[in-house]
């Protein structure tokens, strides 16, 4: 891990740790913007962390950016900061200088993570970015996590600017699925230690529940999937760090599978482990599994993903199966 | 997340060319592999194979030039492996001694074992079995009770060892083998200690066992009687078992714990190509393998950074058996067995019944996930 890398996803660490409590997080639930958590998020640089430090941003790549968002998730921070991030370092790339304060990210049909609060909104349809100052919202929210979720009305755009190749057509799509993969792995971590904790805590039959074999197995096979989730998200971000977005579409895909998988059975095994307890409201469990569920349908859901990697290797066909797989990262023999 | 961390490796600079060489052999020397062939992959024991193999270097590939090795890096090897792996070819004949005998005999074994050993597995000529499981004594391997009895000039072994893929086959075996009795039954990991076997001895036998699809590919092994040299003792005497299990990451780390089943994603891909369920079911698999590539590719790394990685392999291992195990039941569910090319419908018929092997072979899913467990720190 890069030394800024390190640096900022330990500060952000310890931010969340401090302010993403559950109360913050069952306030955002019911409307209420974090403004104190984003206005420290804003301190740090943070929103901007995507953008080229000659435009004013910090300079990140999208591997660094994985890792925080990957922090977001452990600590299911109840503020759209990995999408504002996203969208300012789409509207930099097509050389949109990025405004002050939180910008909405569109993705094609979903509804905007808290675009009330949004002065500001990039849209990035066919390689083209617009910031738009949105007139209104129609205001909504996420059927599991709950969080808002608004529509935007649209007027003319303030800014438009094409992306560099490399993005491709689809790259508002591609960076929200590395976000809502890293999320996913991040708060898949949380959930397991939350788990492991109970388990050698709560008793019957006068043991710890977790010296049960039967529930060692589970929480073993819940630790391989987020093992899983963490690396294909680290696999995603590297490569598109190497080869941007359109070129890293298969590792991007691959980690949005991955991570919506394991945050399937991760979810299953962290609730029947914790039982009725975690079935309630009061308990804070279900603030991770919640926006576990909703993370995996967030820039597209597993199948999606998985038919554009299925498509291109059944076009391509059984032949060069193993050695697209291998060359991914080669460069090819002289 | 508990101390098992993952971090990315890449491929060594020369791998793309050391591909080359390896895709240009396999193709010549395996177009007439039948099914049976990449179904039972490194299960598979071809001496022939394995002399061609070591004639280019491909065996003992990070050992000292002094015993015959290449002194390349581990992450070379592991590309020559996952190479071999992704079209199933039969590396039985060198597998184990290449993968942890040599290794063992290399970090422990007397100067006097390494050259008389060591170069002649690397030219493929000398093919290792595990002395690991008895009849008794499967999961629960510190129970065994094959013992060995100091005699003048050596040992005198009797028991029974089985499940030793391709014993009748190879030449020697390292065998665990008690040599003193355990001080109490909590004790029982004391005592044993490893040999060279030499699988010709006088008063060993081999029976096979038939697998279930009706293949002689493992063995029960008597040993009445069985005299064994001082000089076949490897490491030290009572230190066996940690000296096994030291082995034991190197047994697991490996990309033969995802691969097993992947000739047959390949071979039946394109007969997939008119089944609407076939680019999610295939997407989803190789979102998998490339995420397990990553993982095994990582725990490859650590080993050799000179770490050993018991615990994050025996996760990757746990991972990829079932990565393996889903792979045939994914294309079954896929094919109309009507409209199938033979070929196509007999490796899978195959692997699914050799998958069955896969989360039992090198410790049952169930034991990796007890290893795990204790990781994270579950009692």
């Amino acid at each position: 891990m890069s030394d800024i890398r390190e640096m900022l996803v330990e500060q952000v660490d310890r931010l969340l740790a401090d302010r993403s409590e559950p109360a913050t997080l069952r306030a955002a639930e019911a409307g209420t913007w974090p403004q104190a958590l984003w206005d420290e998020a804003e301190a740090l640089g943070l929103p901007l962390a995507l953008v080229p430090e000659e435009q004013g941003g910090v300079g990140l790549g999208w591997g660094d950016a994985a890792a925080l968002w990957q922090v977001l998730g452990r600590h299911a921070a109840p503020l759209p900061l990995g999408e504002s991030m996203a969208a300012a370092g789409l509207l930099a790339g097509a050389g949109i200088t990025p405004p002050a304060g939180f910008i909405g990210l569109g993705l094609p049909g979903e509804p905007v993570a808290w675009g009330r609060r949004a002065a500001h909104l990039a849209l990035a349809p066919g390689g083209e970015v617009a910031l738009h100052a949105p007139s209104g919202w129609q205001e909504g929210r996420g059927p599991i996590a709950r969080e808002p979720a608004d529509r935007p009305v649209l007027a003319a755009p303030l800014a438009e600017g094409r992306l560099p190749a490399a993005y491709g057509p689809d790259a508002a799509l591609l960076a929200g699925a590395l976000l809502n993969a890293a999320r996913i792995a991040g708060a898949l971590e949380a959930v397991l230690d939350m788990t492991v904790e109970y388990a050698n805590t709560r008793k019957q039959f006068g043991r710890a529940i977790g010296g049960f074999q039967a529930v060692q197995q589970l929480l073993a096979r819940c630790a391989g999937e987020v093992a899983a989730a963490g690396v294909a998200v680290a696999n995603a971000g590297r490569a598109a760090d190497r080869r941007g977005l359109a070129g890293a579409e298969f590792e991007i895909a691959a980690a949005k599978v991955v991570a919506g998988e394991a945050g399937g059975t991760g979810a299953e095994i962290v609730h029947q482990v914790h039982a009725a307890i975690g079935f309630t409201d009061e308990h804070p469990l279900h603030l991770f599994t919640r926006r576990i569920w909703a993370w995996r349908d967030g820039a597209g859901p597993e199948r999606l993903w998985a038919r554009r990697i299925g498509d291109a290797a059944l076009a391509r066909g059984g032949a060069h199966l193993w050695a697209d797989l291998t060359s991914r990262d080669e460069e090819p023999a002289a | 997340m508990a101390g098992l961390q993952f971090p990315l490796r890449d491929t060594p600079p020369t791998a793309p060319a050391l591909r080359a060489e390896l895709r240009a052999f396999l193709a010549e020397i395996g177009r007439d592999w039948p099914p049976i062939v990449p179904a039972y992959s490194w299960m598979g024991f071809d001496r022939e194979f394995s002399r061609e193999v070591g004639k280019r270097g491909w065996i003992g590939m990070t050992w000292p030039k002094a015993y015959g090795g290449g002194e390349r890096t581990a992450l070379e090897r592991y590309v020559v492996l996952e190479e071999m792996l992704a079209v199933g070819a039969p590396v039985g004949a060198h597998w184990i001694g290449d993968r942890q005998s040599g290794p063992l005999i290399l970090r422990l074994g007397t100067e006097e074992q390494r050259r008389e050993f060591l170069p002649r597995i690397v030219s493929g000529e000398l093919a290792f079995a595990i002395g690991l499981s008895e009849p008794d004594s499967g999961s629960d391997l510190a129970s065994l009770r094959t013992r060995a009895e100091k005699v003048p000039g050596g040992w005198k072994v009797n028991g029974r060892k089985v499940w030793t893929s391709s014993a009748h086959c190879c030449d020697f075996m390292i065998a665990l083998l008690r040599t003193a009795p355990a001080p109490d039954p909590k004790a029982k990991h004391q005592g044993l200690s490893q040999f060279l076997v030499d699988l010709r001895s006088s008063g060993l036998s081999i029976r096979p066992i038939l697998d279930l699809v009706g293949q002689d590919g493992f063995n029960e092994i008597t040993f009445d009687d069985v005299f064994v040299p001082d000089s076949l003792l490897v490491g030290q005497e009572g230190n066996g078992w940690e000296q096994a299990t030291a082995e034991l990451a190197f047994e697991r780390a490996g990309p033969e714990r995802y691969l097993s089943s992947l000739p047959l994603l390949t071979e039946a891909l394109d007969d997939l190509r008119a089944e609407p369920a076939a680019p999610e079911a295939a997407g989803r698999l190789l979102a998998r393998a490339s995420t397990l590539r990553q993982m095994s590719l990582s725990v490859a790394g650590m080993l050799q950074d000179g770490h050993t990685p018991a615990r994050e392999a025996a996760l990757v291992k746990d991972a990829g058996n079932d990565f393996e195990q889903a792979l045939p039941e994914t294309i079954r569910r896929l094919i109309d067995p009507t409209r199938t090319p033979p070929q196509v419908l007999e490796m899978l018929g195959l692997m699914t019944m050799v998958a069955r092997s896969y989360s039992l072979r090198g410790g049952t899913r169930e034991i990796l996930r007890g290893i795990i467990a204790r990781q994270l720190g579950l009692r």
